[in-house]
């Protein structure tokens, strides 16, 4: 409960700060994966409590491209019904012209964040959007799996492979048909993205576009690491694979029927729930290392700007205020293991009992490679597409990696001409 | 005077009456016209304003390059978006723009692809169900209702529906089709790239059968009886009335449903945005053409999209008409 007073006194802060106590209804539009929205409501129902203020949730699917087009769609058509925008990482650049300048006003909240993530919410000096979470994913896997075979959590992805190979086969063996090796996300969506570039970048195969603008996808490396993904495909992850987002992933694992998965740290939170049939039964490590030696980790996460269509931006900014702060993100961690972005908080013993994971994690989010956004600028959206089709092409058995990133930088050379803008 | 009105011939005397019928009739045609183009302009100017503004306006950013962060600050940029030559200086050069886009015709051909599969079954299983439906049955009024169920599912909650059934994991149609022995193996109906396309075709078959089987029933319903009748007295088979009676009269309520299902088919988006997201597999014209224009910053380029979207839908449909024979004049044969 001391937690909750922590929200109350800043929600009382953040109201004086605001000046103002007239009554206003705001709406938040946020994608629904998971136990988000509740989790959001009632953080919405203690800042509608300390502000007078009212909060309407939107709920999106949860596919961000598809919450993307939207965004856009409401913002070029200067929406005056949607006040706060729950934004992720990749989307600053493309849609900065539509949002209020934060930085004046996060001006004392600021140095509390992790500096990377202000950074990459900030486009030509204003702060687009201010964090909520981060997100960096882990490797789920059944510990009583892996010791029934006696079996180490792999360590790169050549281990994880022949682990998941053994364990799925003599499962099978042993009656459970519907065991499978791994599941990941393999739809041809933003996901993927982050799947293949934790493979690509992992076996030293770069960022696809590399920080200042040079297309290095086409290598080697990047082929080795997506032709071993397309190994799994109907071996150890089942050929479904290719139409999974997170939530498709977790489905399978949380009913007991993979032995590893990628995923997000919020299926931590769901996969030790009470009506979770692997609960007690996994850990997370990790992702594994390609041939660089080194893991990489996809940087996500979720921010949430202020419209500057809305019709009450201080109330808007005075709720992103309160919905970023350190209390809710510590609420926030304890309930639904999103990663904070203020660093502190992953020595929070606190957090840690709630949910290890965050406090193993604080080492991941800061070595987490980001997405080519920032060097494609309002490009990106196509250069990702460009990117999880080629991917997704190779994975359903369309061509060679060799040649599907031949064509993919073929592609992003005609994308870039002269310089991405 | 009076000789001289009689030596008027009588062949001027007709005329005049002729001239003057030809008048009072043009009058009176003139007059028709005129209430008729009273009573047509409101629909014209709605029609102008819903579909001939958008049309036009799409038009016209699709010449410019508009992006949907600034709208106003489009500037008119010609042909570019379909085609363009960037000559890169050292004699060598590569052709940009819609008409040399890759993904464009495969789009395209995916669409017609679909259309010309899924609107054929359902024409033939929509004759199908017409036919029985048609015939007198007990519990017939039931029946029709009962059919009609999946076209009045809106289209998003039948594709996610089905999404589910043809889940690879949970799916009820691999359970189904394993339990039977048909399949040792469960498919991945949405994500393998040799089924994906013919999930949605099932979909879309499964959905918009009952909209053609009500289109020819109607069509049936016009047959008088005793063409039939006069028939069965001569003794002829079932199936030579069939294709000798039956069909030639229903042609034109076929080849109408026909029209209104292709036209449907080809601007698909919905039904394939839910149900097979982003596969190349099967992505529609109008997925493309939404995917530039809302997800990639090429607001224009997807207006050029629309643009040939249109005219290939109008292409087509004119195409059809000409090699059907239909008559939309209502001038009769």
């Amino acid at each position: 409960m001391t937690l909750r007073k922590m929200t109350v006194a800043l929600a009382a802060g953040v109201l004086l700060c605001a000046g103002g106590a007239r009554a206003e209804e705001l709406a938040l539009v946020a994608g629904s994966i998971g136990k988000d929205i509740s989790e959001l409501r009632m953080q919405l129902d203690a800042f509608e409590k300390e502000s007078g203020h009212t909060v309407k949730i939107v709920e999106m699917p949860a596919s961000t491209t598809d919450q993307f087009g939207q965004y856009r769609l409401w913002l070029s058509a200067g929406n005056e019904d949607v006040d706060v925008y729950r934004t992720d990482v990749i989307w600053a650049p493309q849609l900065a012209a539509s949002f209020v300048d934060l930085s004046e006003a996060m001006k004392d909240e600021i140095p509390k964040h992790n500096p990377s993530v202000i950074q990459s919410q900030t486009v030509d000096g204003k702060l687009v959007a201010f964090p909520m979470y981060t997100d960096a994913p882990a490797l789920y896997y059944r510990s009583d799996l892996l010791e029934k075979y006696g079996k180490e959590p792999p360590k790169t992805w050549a281990e994880l492979t022949e682990t998941a190979k053994e364990i799925q086969d003599k499962e099978r063996e042993a009656g459970n048909t519907q065991m499978n090796g791994f599941v990941f996300q393999g739809a041809p969506y933003e996901g993927l993205t982050c799947d293949a570039l934790e493979w690509v970048a992992s076996n030293g195969g770069g960022q696809i576009v590399s920080p200042d603008g040079e297309i290095t996808i086409n290598n080697e490396k990047a082929a080795a690491a997506i032709e071993m993904a397309k190994g799994w495909v109907g071996t150890i992850a089942p050929q479904g694979v290719l139409s999974y987002k997170e939530e498709e992933a977790r489905g399978v694992w949380q009913t007991g029927n993979a032995v590893f998965m990628r995923n997000w740290p919020y299926a931590y939170a769901l996969s030790a729930g009470e009506d979770s049939a692997v609960k007690g039964k996994f850990d997370v490590v990790p992702l594994p290392a390609g041939e660089s030696g080194k893991s990489a980790a996809c940087l996500g996460g979720w921010n949430l700007a202020v419209s500057k269509y809305s019709q009450h931006q201080d109330a808007a900014i005075a709720l992103v205020k309160f919905l970023g702060s350190e209390a809710a993100q510590k609420e926030r961690a304890m309930n639904t293991a999103r990663l904070p972005t203020v660093p502190s908080l992953y020595d929070d013993p606190e957090i840690a009992k709630a949910q290890p994971i965050v406090a193993e994690w604080g080492e991941v989010v800061e070595n987490a490679v980001p997405r080519p956004s920032a060097p494609t600028k309002r490009q990106y959206n196509e250069v990702s597409k460009e990117f999880w089709t080629a991917v997704n092409e190779t994975l359903s058995g369309r061509g060679t990696a060799a040649d599907n990133l031949d064509q993919l930088e073929k592609r992003l050379r005609r994308l870039k001409r002269s310089g991405w803008e | 005077m009076a000789n001289v009105q009689a030596g008027v011939p009588p062949t001027d005397k007709a005329l005049d009456v002729e001239r003057k019928g030809a008048l009072a009739r043009s009058d009176l045609s003139r007059q028709r016209l005129r209430s008729a183009w009273l009573f047509l302009t409101p629909m014209l100017l709605v029609l102008a304003l819903v579909a001939g503004w958008p049309l036009l306006k799409t038009i016209w950013f699709s010449l410019t390059n508009a992006s949907l962060a600034d709208l106003e600050g489009a500037e008119f940029v010609g042909l570019r978006n379909y085609w363009e030559y960037v000559d890169y200086g050292d004699g060598e050069g590569e052709y940009f723009g819609l008409l040399f886009d890759p993904q464009w015709w495969n789009a395209v051909y995916n669409t017609v692809y679909y259309s010309v599969i899924s609107v054929a079954i359902e024409t033939v299983l929509g004759l199908v169900f017409a036919l029985v439906l048609n015939a007198e049955f007990k519990g017939r009024g039931f029946v029709r209702a009962a059919v009609l169920i999946p076209w009045a599912i809106p289209t998003i909650v039948s594709a996610k529906m089905w999404a589910w059934m043809m889940n690879d994991q949970f799916g009820i149609l691999n359970d189904m089709l394993m339990t039977v022995g048909i399949l040792s193996a469960p498919i991945a109906w949405t994500a393998n790239p040799d089924t994906a396309m013919w999930a949605v075709i099932i979909v879309d078959v499964w959905k918009t059968t009952p909209f053609m089987a009500l289109l020819i029933l109607a069509g049936l319903q016009m047959v008088p009886g005793d063409v039939y009748e006069a028939a069965k007295i001569d003794g002829i088979h079932p199936v030579k009335v069939f294709w000798k009676v039956t069909l030639p009269l229903i042609r034109p309520a076929i080849l109408v449903a026909v029209i209104f299902r292709a036209l449907d088919a080809l601007r698909v988006f919905d039904l394939i945005y839910v149900l097979t997201p982003n596969n190349t597999q099967t992505k529609s014209m109008s997925v493309f053409a939404q995917e530039n224009l809302f997800q990639f910053d090429k607001f224009a380029y997807g207006s050029a999209a629309s643009t040939l979207l249109f005219l290939v839908i109008a292409f087509i449909t004119l195409f059809y008409i000409k090699v059907a024979r239909l008559d939309l004049g209502g001038r009769g044969k």
